[in-house]
């Protein structure tokens, strides 16, 4: 297997389960442990593995924090386009993911709070009154039904033949 | 009231004397068992993709749920030539050289129908799927077994075929890659079989259900040898590489008089394949190629895993080629293939299967199945490393 093969089934693994032993991953792929070790942190250091975190359902925790999807509408600017205020918007540690993307507004992010008047709180007071931005649109999360290729409810199991030719 | 003669069977004599399986009382005791590892299992553990089982419920919606032709959907002919023509490198008519069966079960039988006289002998190399010899003696003839061995990776030799010809050997069954051993025909031994077949004019039967499921050497078919594709019936389906065993749905590509005749008899015993099943085949192979690729590579990783642990733990075996099966060498223990199988499950609580399921050579050997989760194929592999402690 080449590096660049590897590289490739390694991040397929580890997006799967971040939690994923090197031992694992070696015998799944039929290489070394060591050179699974090289390659993540070859990764590691050249920024294609950002980090790992947890997806946890919240659903499943006694307080969970309040989300919020929000669509901004930006006038981008004549030096640098939509990066300069992207880049400010995700320098709010309220702020966990920011989008660039097509459509009928700009940018797309997902901001966390504890409670609703937290969000938009922060909407009204930090986000909205930034130069640059046109306007806002807060959708509260209700619900979670998937996140990153996994599904928060599992079908009802059904069972195999346990033994078939 | 007495009747003197003695009590009669309704049953045919050649059904009558046709073996109960082998292993029918180990199935039973398995199903008796709770916390049952089971490494028996003959299909994927994946649910049929969602593309396809939405295509599914499409066309219940739409009440496509009448007979269809004969040979099935010309529509899922079509996308069956031309994902054949893709996936097994060679062409055929949608219109006159494929029919479209329920499994492979049936395609099997059909074409076994269509070309046997009674007395005639079919070669089958073993070990080998179970049904076969079963399905030749239903249709009137005789099935002559060639063994395979581990020294040459499980493959069919074309010495060991040429051995077991007769006057009598009208066909040949290829299953390559092989259920139970994983094993699978380079090109060159292809050409080596194929050379058999045409100088004693036999008819090749090849049952290619594992063929997406090839990790290493993927060759084209033996239909595609020079000369080979007029005496060439190609078998294949869904169910294995698309996990839509419960689906019933495969087809058959060959010569067209042999297409013909085994449409005959589809014609007046099964009619038509599911409608409903059929055109989810069709969403399976215009649209379902990332889902099997992706289960493909679970399927590769887990065998790389499996063969692993099982050679550090001294039951030996070769590294499966195709198919989601490993045939590993127990031999060493002392044990048979029945009792290692019988004990396993009763001290531990893993199920295999005995290696004489597939024949008598398979004596020795047990199969193993990695279309099992990840973390199972783990819990096995610790119970079985307990196991060989216990019985050394």
């Amino acid at each position: 297997m080449d590096k660049p093969e590897m590289r490739e089934e390694v991040l397929s693994l580890l997006e799967q389960n971040a939690r994923m032993p090197n031992a694992e991953i070696a015998d799944r792929l039929a290489v070394p442990e060591q050179a699974i070790a090289d390659v993540i942190t070859e990764m590691e250091a050249d920024g294609t593995i950002i980090g790992y975190y947890a997806l946890v359902n919240e659903q499943s925790l006694d307080e969970s924090a309040v989300r919020a999807i929000i669509e901004v509408e930006v006038q981008p600017q004549r030096d640098g386009g939509f990066d300069p205020i992207a880049q400010r918007v995700s320098k709010f540690s309220e702020v966990r993911t920011v989008h660039l993307v097509s459509g009928r507004y700009d940018l797309r992010l997902e901001v966390v709070g504890s409670s609703l008047h937290e969000v938009a709180s922060f909407v009204a007071s930090k986000l909205a009154p930034l130069e640059g931005v046109k306007s806002t649109v807060t959708h509260f999360l209700l619900k979670k039904y998937k996140e990153a290729g996994f599904r928060l409810q599992e079908d009802e199991s059904y069972e195999r033949l346990k033994i078939t030719p | 009231m007495s009747d003197s003669r003695s009590p009669h069977s309704w049953v045919a004599s050649h059904i009558g004397a046709l073996p109960r399986s082998g292993i029918r009382d180990f199935f039973e005791l398995v199903n008796t068992m709770e916390d049952v590892v089971s490494l028996g299992i003959g299909e994927p553990d994946f649910a049929t993709p969602w593309t396809i089982r939405e295509a599914t419920i499409y066309a219940v919606d739409k009440g496509h749920t009448s007979y269809t032709s004969n040979l099935g959907l010309l529509s899922l002919r079509k996308a069956v030539c031309e994902y054949v023509a893709g996936t097994f490198g060679m062409d055929y008519a949608p219109e006159n050289q494929c029919i479209i069966t329920v499994g492979v079960s049936e395609a099997l039988d059909l074409i076994l129908r269509a070309v046997l006289n009674p007395g005639d002998e079919v070669l089958i190399h073993r070990p080998c799927y179970v049904s076969y010899e079963p399905c030749i003696t239903m249709a009137h003839a005789t099935a002559v077994g060639v063994d395979t061995v581990e020294e040459t990776g499980f493959a069919l030799t074309a010495e060991a075929l040429a051995a077991r010809i007769t006057p009598k050997t009208k066909a040949l069954l290829l299953n390559f890659p092989n259920n139970p051993t994983g094993a699978d025909l380079t090109w060159e031994q292809k050409e080596a079989v194929a050379a058999v077949a045409i100088e004693n004019d036999l008819l090749v039967i090849s049952d290619e259900i594992y063929t997406e499921l090839t990790y290493t050497d993927a060759s084209p078919s033996i239909a595609s040898v020079s000369g080979m594709a007029a005496r060439t019936i190609l078998l294949a389906g869904l169910s294995k590489a698309y996990a839509m065993t419960g689906y019933r749905v495969a087809y058959a590509c060959g010569p067209e008089d042999l297409i013909e005749a085994m449409m005959k008899i589809h014609q007046y015993t099964m009619l038509c394949a599911s409608s409903i099943a059929q055109e989810a085949a069709v969403e399976a192979l215009k649209k379902g190629r990332r889902d099997m690729l992706d289960m493909k590579r679970e399927y590769e990783q887990r065998r790389n895993v499996i063969v692993r642990r099982l050679n550090a733990m001294g039951l030996p075996c070769v590294l499966p080629k195709g198919a989601f099966y490993v045939f590993p060498r127990i031999s060493d223990t002392g044990l048979s293939s029945q009792e290692f199988a019988q004990r396993l499950l009763q001290e531990k609580r893993v199920a295999v299967v005995p290696g004489t399921a597939f024949g008598a050579c398979g004596e020795g050997y047990v199969r193993c199945s990695y279309a099992t989760a990840f973390e199972e194929i783990e819990v096995a592999m610790g119970r079985i490393g307990e196991f060989l402690q216990t019985v050394d």
